[in-house]
């Protein structure tokens, strides 16, 4: 090799060497601010379905104000998690974000100092802002005295909507049958002598997307409650009551006698929620449970969908009938952020009467504002009405294992195809819990 | 002067050595720092606070789930190493020879390979639909009513259905892979072999077959290696269910790192199954050496 190659290959090296080191530190380093620029704050969320009202709502917000808020979506909410998970680890959380999990990881997030307290501001001008938002959405993102996960009382989210899981029946496959569509079943008698008629028909009973587990979780939970109370649910969670209880059982039993009476549509098992949402919507299936998100899918199915929402049919009379519910979605601030107030007055604005009512008008989603209720539709109401009925594993200041839950949602799974029986589910579920409390000692 | 020369040479290699250390050796031991440590992803992570030594390695040792979902990933496995391989091999020997519309043929059958996973998941998901599905619809079709079924709900059948459209995706790779092979067999081999009078048989298994071993080899590691990743068709198809049916150990990892946001423990899982594939392959290797020998 010539001296002049051997140089020019050296520099060139050297030159790549230095490219490389220069772009690899700029992209580790923080993101620099340009001085004089227009105020801005940067919000992240996963809400594909409202990307075209947020954006509206940031032109209104910088008309009005002159800061420019800037939406960025990241979508599945699977990558949306790791996403914030990730950023929280390198502190590159935007101003405003949510946090998508259970509420032990909403803790984390706020133990860690990731989470501003927006108590003061909510406490402010006499709670003013407090009191617009349905208590039980605000509950979802509130820290009580002496909880369980060891944080600091307050509340740490703002509701942007709010949600409940119900069931939804469609009149006019009821009404085929016989049964009166403006008195859909109050009970679990009435529910399985219902499907009898259906099943006499043809026509599928009730549709879910169980292949999404958690929804399994949350009409076993509304039964646990309607059976044997808050209490003993609560009780059994802390490790107090055993899951091989009577019942307990009887709650898995209703699934049992789902399966055997053929209420539940075909592959529920391993159907997504979206699959569920079609079958409902074409008039194949007559009952579903499904959450208040889902008058906006029907609408885009079937506009002429002729059904409505009631609670799921209560199968004890010893306690009420309770569902999940409360915030949809919601916003944190970030405690890191140069711009806490103006993500702060951002979160007040969008939170207010005038934005909420045009936002549920948008979306089809229940506004967190319990004043922005005027002009919604007849069902998205009944969602509505139903919102003193709502609790939330968010709220309950206790939380199961992980590896629990998976057991229990799973072991439904595992009821409905046959596999075991409540019995054989319940000592499954204790077993797990008992080695989950051992390992926590 | 030596030195010097030493120092330039170590010069070239630093860039690739930098990024190989940054993208592998690096994140490589993160996984490894992780698996010993009990640590949710959230919180601020303190090796010394997190450090829990070897319990998410017992721990795993003793998680049925885990073991019944690499027997099912295991089970995918075998189906695409017999059936897959099978017929991309047989595929490939047709293609192999001067047929018309030779080329047609390879570009259909590597068709499946470059669809979207997640796509294919999502399509036959709607196929194998209990409620509107075309394989129920055709089944009726055909007088064979009682065949009909919730494929993928009914615990007998979603793990071989999910298994039989991973090998109908897959045996494109096979298929050209072997068909590269084929075409390296020198053909004089087999004008010789037909003179001496071999039958078509004897001529696949004197003439073909050997001098194969080294791309049944590959192929046969390949199709291990990514069988037991399965992870995205199981996803779109599945998720996973009915109950642990159709777990594999990816979604395992998946479950404990955003399911119950136990990272350390998913990262034990991602270095116990890392160690599982790279004894199978090293297996295969030491197999194909033997074979060569042979």
């Amino acid at each position: 090799m010539k001296c002049a190659d051997k140089k020019f290959c050296l520099f060139f090296m050297l030159s790549l060497f230095t490219v490389f080191l220069s772009v690899f530190l700029v992209s580790c380093g923080p993101q620099a601010q340009n001085k004089g620029q227009v105020k801005s704050i940067k919000v992240w969320h996963w809400m594909s379905d409202r990307e075209g009202a947020f954006l509206e709502l940031a032109k209104r917000y910088e008309i009005e104000t002159g800061v420019k808020v800037n939406f960025e979506l990241y979508a599945p909410s699977d990558a949306y998690t790791q996403k914030v998970r990730a950023a929280a680890q390198t502190n590159t959380l935007p101003d405003i974000f949510g946090i998508l999990g259970e509420k032990r990881d909403f803790a984390s997030f706020v133990k860690s100092g990731y989470v501003y307290d927006l108590t003061e501001d909510m406490d402010g001008e006499n709670g003013a802002w407090k009191n617009k938002l349905f208590a039980k959405a605000l509950g979802v993102n509130e820290f009580e005295q002496a909880n369980n996960f060891g944080v600091k009382p307050g509340i740490y989210g703002v509701p942007i909507d709010v949600t409940n899981i119900q069931m939804l029946y469609n009149k006019d496959l009821l009404q085929a049958v016989g049964s009166d569509p403006s008195n859909p079943p109050k009970t679990w008698k009435d529910l399985i002598e219902i499907n009898r008629k259906l099943k006499a028909k043809g026509v599928q009973g009730l549709v879910s997307g169980w292949g999404e587990i958690w929804m399994i979780d949350c009409l076993a939970s509304n039964y646990a409650f309607n059976i044997m109370g808050k209490d003993k649910v609560l009780a059994t969670i802390r490790g107090e009551v055993s899951y091989k209880d009577p019942d307990w059982i009887k709650v898995f039993d209703l699934f049992r006698e789902m399966r055997d009476e053929g209420l539940l549509a075909s592959g529920i098992v391993t159907m997504v929620n979206k699959t569920a949402e079609q079958l409902f919507a074409n008039n194949r299936a007559a009952f579903a449970f499904n959450g208040s998100w889902c008058v906006n899918v029907y609408k885009g199915m079937n506009p002429n969908l002729n059904y409505g929402a009631m609670l799921p049919p209560q199968a004890s009379d010893k306690y009420p009938m309770v569902i999940w519910g409360g915030a949809g979605s919601s916003f944190m601030v970030n405690k890191q952020s140069k711009d806490i107030r103006e993500a702060v007055n951002f979160l007040k604005w969008i939170t207010d009467t005038k934005q909420q009512v045009y936002l549920s008008k948008e979306t089809q989603n229940l506004p967190s504002n319990k004043y922005s209720l005027k002009d919604i539709p007849m069902v998205l109401s009944q969602f509505a009405g139903a919102m003193d009925n709502t609790t939330h594993p968010s709220i309950w200041g206790a939380s199961e294992f992980p590896m629990v839950i998976e057991t229990f949602d799973k072991g439904i799974q595992s009821i409905i195809i046959g596999e075991k029986t409540p019995e054989q589910l319940a000592a499954d579920i204790q077993a797990v819990k008992e080695r989950e409390m051992a390992k926590k000692q | 002067m030596k030195a010097k020369e030493i120092f330039k040479n170590y010069l070239f290699v630093l860039p690739a050595v930098l990024v190989f250390s940054i993208f592998y050796i690096y994140p490589f031991y993160k996984v490894f720092t992780l698996s010993l440590c009990q640590w949710d992803g959230i919180a601020r992570f303190d090796f010394a606070k997190n450090f829990i030594g070897l319990r998410n390695f017992f721990e795993l040792f003793q998680d049925k789930i885990w073991w019944f979902a690499m027997l099912q990933a295991g089970y995918i496995t075998l189906i695409a190493l017999t059936f897959q391989n099978a017929l991309a091999l047989m595929l490939a020997l047709a293609c192999d020879r001067d047929i018309k519309g030779g080329n047609i043929y390879r570009v259909i059958f590597y068709l499946p390979p470059v669809l979207s996973e997640v796509v294919v998941g999502l399509v036959w998901r709607w196929i194998y639909d209990g409620n509107y599905g075309l394989l129920n619809y055709w089944l009726q079709q055909i007088g064979l009513s009682n065949l009909v079924t919730d494929w993928l709900s009914n615990p007998k059948t979603a793990l071989t259905c999910v298994a039989v459209i991973h090998c109908w995706k897959g045996f494109g790779w096979g298929f050209i892979i072997f068909l590269a092979g084929l075409q390296t067999i020198p053909r004089q081999l087999y004008e010789a072999a037909k003179v001496d009078g071999a039958s078509s048989w004897q001529l696949f298994k004197s003439v073909t077959m050997p001098l194969m071993v080294p791309v049944f080899i590959l192929v046969s590691i390949l199709t291990v290696l990514g069988t037991m990743q399965v992870f995205v068709l199981i996803l779109s198809m599945t998720g996973g269910g009915p109950g642990y049916h159709t777990e594999v150990p990816v979604t395992r990892i998946l479950a404990s790192m955003v399911g119950s946001s136990r990272f350390g423990y998913a990262c034990s899982q991602g270095i116990m199954f890392g160690a599982v594939l790279l004894a199978v392959s090293f297996i295969q290797i030491k197999l194909s050496k033997y074979m060569k020998q042979a």
